[in-house]
């Protein structure tokens, strides 16, 4: 009896520190909010920050395109085999890509790769003093060091999932057209007519503009708040990957129904 | 907003409480810097010598009481304020926090670049005198990865001093120095302090070496201040307070520990039945 | 300043692939520009559209020509009336034409074929096409077929 009701005690902590988390993520939201703008006048700053996350992000992106535009192709192809609508792969594929394979998957990967990345470093530049530094040098670490990483990452991850889709699409035709000999025309002519420039790209850029956001937020302020100790530092970057990766999926869901929902 | 008094204390602090949650670090202290002097904040660790520094640095507030720099009151002053009263203060933190990513140069740079509108040639003019007063012109171009502890210390210190500042506050900067080391940075705060005119706090737990440089020392522990004045002062306030004079021989018992004789280790083993 | 250079100019090639990627995606490979067609409306009513919806291609001997623009409850006949742009291109299809909604493949999206008669005159703005053929429900075949089975 004493172990139930220490398990739901344990739920209720949970979900206690998951609020005050929620809540503490929200004031910090609000303070970066007020630097976003500021920040781009240092450019410079973005740009670095954009290679960093971006650019360094490429080949881990391009890869997995590559190699889930195959293996769509490969099971596409058989699914839709048994209905004798093989010529529809083209659609099927881009379209699974372009409104949710290309924003979903491309942001995880970032999360995992990019996201984890600027936590530990502002988690180390925190604990070795170096924002304490920059605040007593009478300069907002927000604007020099937070602001710059949240454009840079916000920035990165559409493109990033723009670049997904477009390899991935790439990849089913390979195997679709090249190896299991799809209609080379069927690929790309009904790609051309079911897949909206307006629904399905532009829904998919959108979505992968949040999950940009929410990746970036959730990185720095992890890292920002992160505890001044080497353990500190491996929960904060843990944090900032499970986090991100949840919200990105439940993000996923909601901005699905909201845009393609019955 | 900007009267500078003619006192001679350039910082104060009158009744200042500061709390971390339950844990009381400061109990209503009154503590006076002078202008151009060095003083020497003395303390076990883990007594608020860093949050003093803070506090000062206005990145903490306090609980109750006032800290007065130059007059003005640090917790009240609005965003521009704070950061112009921070201009005036350069600080050495406890391992350099040099950032890591930029060379030696580029770091002593960077108050320049920031503060000021100078161009390149004069920064670069400025950066090489600050590096030669510590003695580290020639790591001009290397990374604070590749300095030793002590160099990056001092090129930390040639970053502070970037803008000349009129207060220098120094966090545990002896920490882990070999004799040699500590000599040299003991010498390079007196004789930057004496230069330049400075205020300069100097907080520490190297009791010999830092008295050696000290214009006047305050001595801190749990939360009170229990020794204040010149050297030879506190060295005799030691008759009335046991706490100072066993921070001052290094002693292993005394009223600083105490807290661990209350329970007697038989209790605690649970032997002859005691709890 | 050189790396500085560096990392901008790969920067910027970074960006632009990205958003080059997207400009592919939604200008040459989607369906974008066939809805900005100019073109007439043309109107048909359907006792049951099935899965036609707004967007469908309306089609002529399996060529887009035109797509469906809306489909609303004709508030007197109870029927669907489906509004269609069609290709100025395409202005000489005859009056008498027929509207049919057929199936793409097995399981493939539904559109409206159009079925040119022999009239003089030609579908212009604002017609209709009364000739009509709904779309087959699979439903009502399985019943019927298995209604005139159970005749027998």
């Amino acid at each position: 009896m004493k172990w139930s009701l220490n398990a739901i005690a344990r739920l209720g902590r949970l979900f206690l520190d998951g609020a005050q988390h929620a809540g503490s993520m929200a004031f910090f939201a609000l303070e970066l909010a007020w630097v976003l703008i500021p920040t781009w006048s240092r450019p410079r700053d973005i740009f670095q920050q954009i290679y960093a996350a971006g650019v360094l992000s490429l080949v881990i992106i391009l890869v997995a395109g590559g190699f889930v535009g195959l293996v769509l192709g490969l099971q596409g192809y058989n699914i839709l085999s048994n209905f004798n609508a093989s010529e529809s792969l083209g659609v099927m594929v881009a379209l699974s890509l372009v409104r949710e394979l290309g924003p979903v998957v491309a942001a995880l990967l970032f999360a995992g790769r990019a996201g984890s990345a600027i936590t530990a470093e502002i988690a180390l530049m925190k604990t070795t003093e170096q924002l304490a530094a920059l605040e007593m040098m009478a300069i907002d670490p927000m604007r020099r060091v937070i602001g710059p990483r949240f454009w840079g990452a916000m920035i990165s991850v559409p493109l990033l999932a723009a670049m997904f889709s477009l390899v991935g699409i790439v990849g089913g035709y390979l195997i679709g057209v090249v190896v299991l000999g799809v209609d080379q025309a069927s690929y790309w002519g009904q790609i051309r007519e079911q897949m909206e420039a307006w629904d399905d790209v532009a829904g998919g850029a959108i979505k992968s503009l949040a999950f940009g956001a929410v990746i970036a937020l959730i990185s720095v302020y992890e890292g920002y708040r992160a505890e001044p100790t080497a353990s500190g530092m491996a929960r904060a970057t843990t944090q900032t990957v499970v986090l991100s990766s949840l919200a990105v999926l439940g993000l996923d869901f909601v901005m699905t129904a909201f845009m393609f929902g019955a | 907003m900007n009267n500078s008094r003619t006192n001679t204390d350039m910082i104060e602090l009158d009744g200042v409480t500061f709390s971390r949650g339950a844990q009381v670090i400061f109990d209503g202290v009154d503590m006076r810097f002078g202008r151009g002097e060095v003083t020497v904040v003395l303390g076990p660790s883990g007594t608020g010598k860093t949050t003093l520094l803070r506090l000062i640095g206005g990145q903490v507030r306090p609980t109750n009481g006032r800290v007065l720099v130059d007059g003005a009151e640090v917790a009240r002053a609005r965003r521009k304020a704070l950061y112009l009263l921070r201009r005036r203060m350069g600080v050495l933190f406890q391992n350099g926090a040099l950032f890591t990513d930029l060379t030696v140069g580029e770091n002593v740079a960077f108050p320049l670049r920031a503060h000021s509108r100078l161009d390149e040639a004069l920064i670069r003019r400025i950066v090489l005198f600050k590096l030669e007063a510590v003695g580290l012109r020639s790591a001009r171009d290397k990374y604070p990865g590749e300095l030793s502890g002590g160099m990056a210390r001092r090129a930390a210190l040639a970053r502070a001093m970037a803008l000349d500042p009129e207060i220098m506050l120094y966090d545990e900067p002896f920490a882990g120095q070999d004799p040699v080391s500590m000599g040299v940075l003991l010498r390079l705060i007196r004789r930057l302090n004496d230069a330049l005119g400075l205020t300069s706090i100097v907080v520490t737990h190297d009791v010999t070496e830092a008295m050696s440089i000290a214009d006047r020392v305050i001595v801190i522990a749990g939360g009170r201040v229990i020794g204040q004045g010149t050297p030879e002062e506190v060295r005799a306030q030691r008759e009335q307070e046991p706490a100072l004079a066993q921070f001052l021989d290094g002693a292993a018992d005394g009223p600083l520990n105490a807290a661990e004789e209350e329970i007697p280790l038989s209790a605690d083993l649970g032997l002859r039945g005691e709890r | 300043m050189n790396v500085q250079r560096g990392v901008e100019l790969v920067v910027g090639l970074f960006v632009l692939a990205g958003i080059a990627a997207l400009m592919v995606m939604a200008l040459q490979w989607s369906n974008f520009g066939a809805s900005r067609v100019a073109g007439y409306e043309v109107t048909a009513r359907f006792d049951n559209v099935g899965g036609l919806s707004v967007q469908s291609p309306v089609k002529l001997a399996g060529l887009t020509i035109g797509r469906v623009d809306s489909i609303e409850i004709h508030p007197e006949t109870f029927q669907a009336e489906v509004r269609m742009v069609i290709d100025d291109k395409y202005d000489n299809l005859p009056a008498d034409s027929f509207a049919n909604i057929y199936t793409a493949g097995l399981l493939g999206a539904q559109y409206v074929e159009i079925s040119p008669g022999g009239a003089l005159e030609s579908l212009g703005d604002g017609d209709r096409i009364t000739m009509t053929q709904s779309a087959i429900i699979l439903e009502s075949v399985v019943s019927k077929f298995l209604f005139d089975k159970a005749k027998e």
